[in-house]
């Protein structure tokens, strides 16, 4: 669950039927090596013979040869649907495959939450706002907020975090603030607004605000999120990470128990 | 409805569902005597709306918010908008609102509160001209006990109902027309990631939003337009669904019944718990929207299918009998009658779970019991479904059986990619093709089927009946308003003096007058 996967594929794979080498494999339908896969897709074309060719033509560009299909069913005037069984003749190299690990495990609310309650014995608190001229919530809203986004809860919903959101158009000094008064752990902000770089301007303005007012150790950490944010600008930015696009609540509360708690690793 | 026949199934005590309701009734009686004493921008710029206020400045800010945000910093909102504005409008000469509502934005027009005679004529005026809003949206409902007539209802039970929500209403409305076309009978059409937080209603047809179409008055329209064509090319009519709720629920509600929609989200509490919305704002907002809705002849979906999906089912199973009640009064409260409470219930509890469906059949024909001539809406799975699109199309086979074994009103489609995708084209045929199957093999079910005597099902229906009756006891001790801030439903914490949306509540000043509540109010003594 923590890893993204790639995989590289090597073409023109010999086609024997052979138990597969260490490294090198094939999909199992029902004897090693046969390289069977099930495939399901929908043509933009009426239901018949035509159709029907259609489907095998892509079915063998996709590498499936030979294909058969096995289920067609017309859906309204102009598509169809098909169910595809066939033998792939791509192989899989396992030596090459590339898995790019995040630095931090994605846990489950509850490791979250017993975490909190077990490494730090308190909840841990996270402040979070729009700042600047921003009325975009919808970021912050669908990190924080119970409903939150893609199926997951937002931060809300974990029993050991103690969420303050303060909403949008909020002032830098107001967040300083309210951050020292809740003794947040964390500072959660998200900027949409991008004319003029208004987001890294932002982002700026609030770091050195936080560097301003409070010394290191009592720094809470710094975490920005947006659609349009380079997420290896950490440091010209001053704070301690930056989330981009699809990024969801379990992603931020896991990065959140494993900086303040974990590695403990804090300020930039 | 046959409906009286088909209750009974469970031999719940009679005095206890009594003892239920009354509870119901008492614990919400203090949130319907506040509702009544207190106002909101949204309350006032709905009734501007009916009193035909539209369109928006430059900026995409409507009239109607720029008109209330006037009145508002001469007078206070205490008085409600409809004196001062129809009072200005006499002095001013100007005899079309929305002029006035652009001059108040450019300064030149001044507020205030009228006394005596003036007082009298800008009331009469006032009420003249929502009733006007009003008169338009009874012709809507007309219209649309006409349209049934001629086209006819779903010839089966449950209504089918699907969702589109390409974020483009464009797109929209061709995904629609052929969702009716392949079956459904209610579309509904989701709104923009963060609408429910925007403290205006935008305007005209829209092509952007964040996963979902924003709710306006012209994509209401143009969206009720391409399904009466539907309906006539279907010979049934197709039902069309949005949203009220949010900051913005009672013009939404208002706008849903100029263009007639047919049926509303309308959940007494969900703004609040998992939107973060201030209780009182709320309930006052709530209840104005109702009324709109019970005038309108809409069909309010409650939402606490919600709960669900952040507390266990089996556990809160209670917390979701008591919402539902809560949700009955509030709305009887508003007008609204049984044949228009869709009480939202849903298909959650974890599919590893020993017994786990025959649960799942006692809380459905629990709340089938306990509201026999409301329509029900029945809610999917949606926490269980992991990506295993296998076992989610099973699943949602077991759910559409339970919903038939149970005469459930409303059947929202469960889709065998929630959680992966949102719904392709194939994803909506398997999983109609589910629901035709289960309707076609077994639809007529809830007449076979009788729970033993004293056995698995009626035990655990009376068990969580019980639960819910303790809940209610302990809410009515403690009044409603604290229950939601200690965390009672779905486990927020919601206080009523914090959350979004509290800064556009007034108290009403003796002088209040609003003329729809008014016209609503007469309506349905």
């Amino acid at each position: 669950m923590s890893t993204r996967s790639t995989a590289t594929t090597v073409d023109e794979a010999p086609r024997q039927r052979r138990p597969a080498g260490k490294n090198i494999i094939r999909p199992y339908g029902d004897m090693t090596g046969d390289g069977m896969v099930q495939l399901s897709f929908t043509l933009p074309v009426p239901n018949d013979k035509r159709a029907e060719g259609a489907a095998l033509q892509l079915a063998a560009k996709m590498g499936m040869d030979p294909a058969m299909v096995v289920h067609t069913r017309a859906m309204g005037d102009g598509y169809t649907f098909f169910v595809v069984y066939g033998t792939v003749n791509h192989l899989v190299d396992l030596s090459k495959v590339v898995v790019a690990e995040r630095d931090f495990p994605i846990l489950a609310a509850k490791e979250i939450n017993n975490l909190v309650r077990q490494r730090m014995r308190r909840k841990l608190v996270v402040v979070g706002a729009c700042i600047g001229t921003d009325a975009h919530t919808v970021g912050i809203d669908a990190i924080l907020n119970v409903k939150g986004i893609a199926g997951e809860k937002g931060l809300e919903y974990y029993r050991e975090l103690r969420v303050v959101n303060m909403g949008a158009q909020v002032g830098v000094p107001d967040l300083v603030e309210t951050a020292r008064v809740e003794k947040a752990d964390a500072v959660l902000v998200s900027q949409v607004v991008t004319q003029r770089d208004a987001h890294l301007h932002n982002t700026r303005e609030m770091s050195a605000a936080f560097r301003e007012a409070l010394p290191a150790d009592k720094r809470p950490l710094l975490v920005v999120g947006g659609p349009r944010f380079d997420e290896m600008m950490t440091s010209e930015l001053g704070v301690d990470r930056i989330f981009g696009r699809g990024t969801t609540p379990r992603e931020v509360a896991s990065y959140l128990v494993d900086a303040l708690i974990v590695n403990k690793k804090k300020a930039a | 409805m046959k409906s009286r026949a088909r209750a009974a199934k469970l031999n719940l005590d009679p005095a206890l569902v009594r003892r239920a309701r009354a509870l119901a009734r008492k614990a919400g009686k203090p949130v319907v005597d506040m509702a009544r004493t207190h106002t909101t921008v949204s309350v006032e710029r709905a009734v501007l709306r009916l009193a035909g206020v539209t369109g928006a400045d430059t900026d995409g800010i409507p009239w109607v918010n720029r008109l209330v945000d006037s009145v508002r910093n001469d007078v206070g909102l205490g008085y409600g908008v409809a004196v001062p504005v129809f009072h200005a409008m006499a002095r001013e000469g100007v005899d079309d609102l929305t002029m006035l509502a652009q001059k108040a934005a450019a300064g030149s027009v001044r507020f205030e509160i009228p006394t005596g005679a003036q007082a009298s004529a800008a009331r009469r005026a006032a009420r003249r001209g929502v009733g006007a809003g009003i008169r338009r949206i009874d012709k809507r409902r007309a219209e649309r006990e006409r349209l049934v007539l001629r086209h006819g209802d779903p010839r089966q039970r449950p209504w089918i109902y699907l969702i589109v929500a390409t974020g483009d209403i464009y797109e929209d409305i061709p995904q629609a027309q052929a969702a009716a076309r392949a079956g459904a009978d209610v579309i509904a059409v989701i709104r923009s990631t963060g609408q429910s937080l925007l403290d205006y209603v935008p305007e005209g047809a829209t092509r952007e939003g964040f996963a979902g179409t924003y709710a306006t008055q012209e994509n209401f329209r143009l969206m009720r337009a391409a399904l009466d064509e539907s309906s006539r090319e279907l010979g049934r009519y197709v039902r069309l669904t949005n949203y009220a709720s949010g900051l913005c629920m009672p013009e939404i509600a208002t706008l849903a019944g100029l263009e007639r929609l047919d049926m509303m989200l309308n959940d007494s509490m969900y703004g609040i718990l998992f939107r973060d919305i201030n209780p009182i704002r709320t309930f006052v907002d709530q209840r104005f929207s109702r009324q709109i809705h019970a005038r309108a002849g809409i069909i309010i979906n409650t939402g606490e299918d919600n709960y669900l999906t952040t507390a266990d089912a089996v556990e809160a199973a209670h917390t979701v009998t008591v919402s539902q009640l809560l949700n009955e009064y509030f709305a009887h409260e508003a007008g609204l009658e049984d044949w228009q409470l869709g009480i939202g219930h849903a298909f959650e509890i974890n599919p590893d779970l020993h017994e786990s469906f025959r649960l799942e059949l006692a809380h459905a024909l629990l709340a089938r019991e306990l509201f026999p001539d409301a329509p029900l809406k029945w809610m999917p799975p949606t926490k269980h479904m992991t990506g295993d699109v296998f076992r989610g199309n099973l699943l949602d086979g077991f759910f559409n059986l339970v919903g038939t074994m149970t005469g459930q009103g409303i059947l929202l489609v469960g889709m065998m990619t929630e959680a992966v995708v949102t719904p392709w084209l194939s994803d909506r045929d398997i999983a109609l093709q589910n629901v035709r199957y289960v309707l076609n093999a077994c639809g007529g079910l809830h007449e076979d089927f009788v729970p033993a005597p004293g056995g698995f099902i009626q035990h655990r229906a009376a068990h969580v009946l019980n639960e819910a009756i303790e809940l209610l006891e302990r809410i009515v001790d403690d009044k409603l308003l604290n229950a939601i801030a200690d965390g009672t439903f779905g486990i927020m914490k919601r206080p009523a003096d914090r959350g979004k949306g509290l800064d556009g509540v007034a108290e009403q000043d003796d002088g209040y007058y609003n003329p729809a509540t008014e016209i609503l109010e007469e309506a349905s003594k």
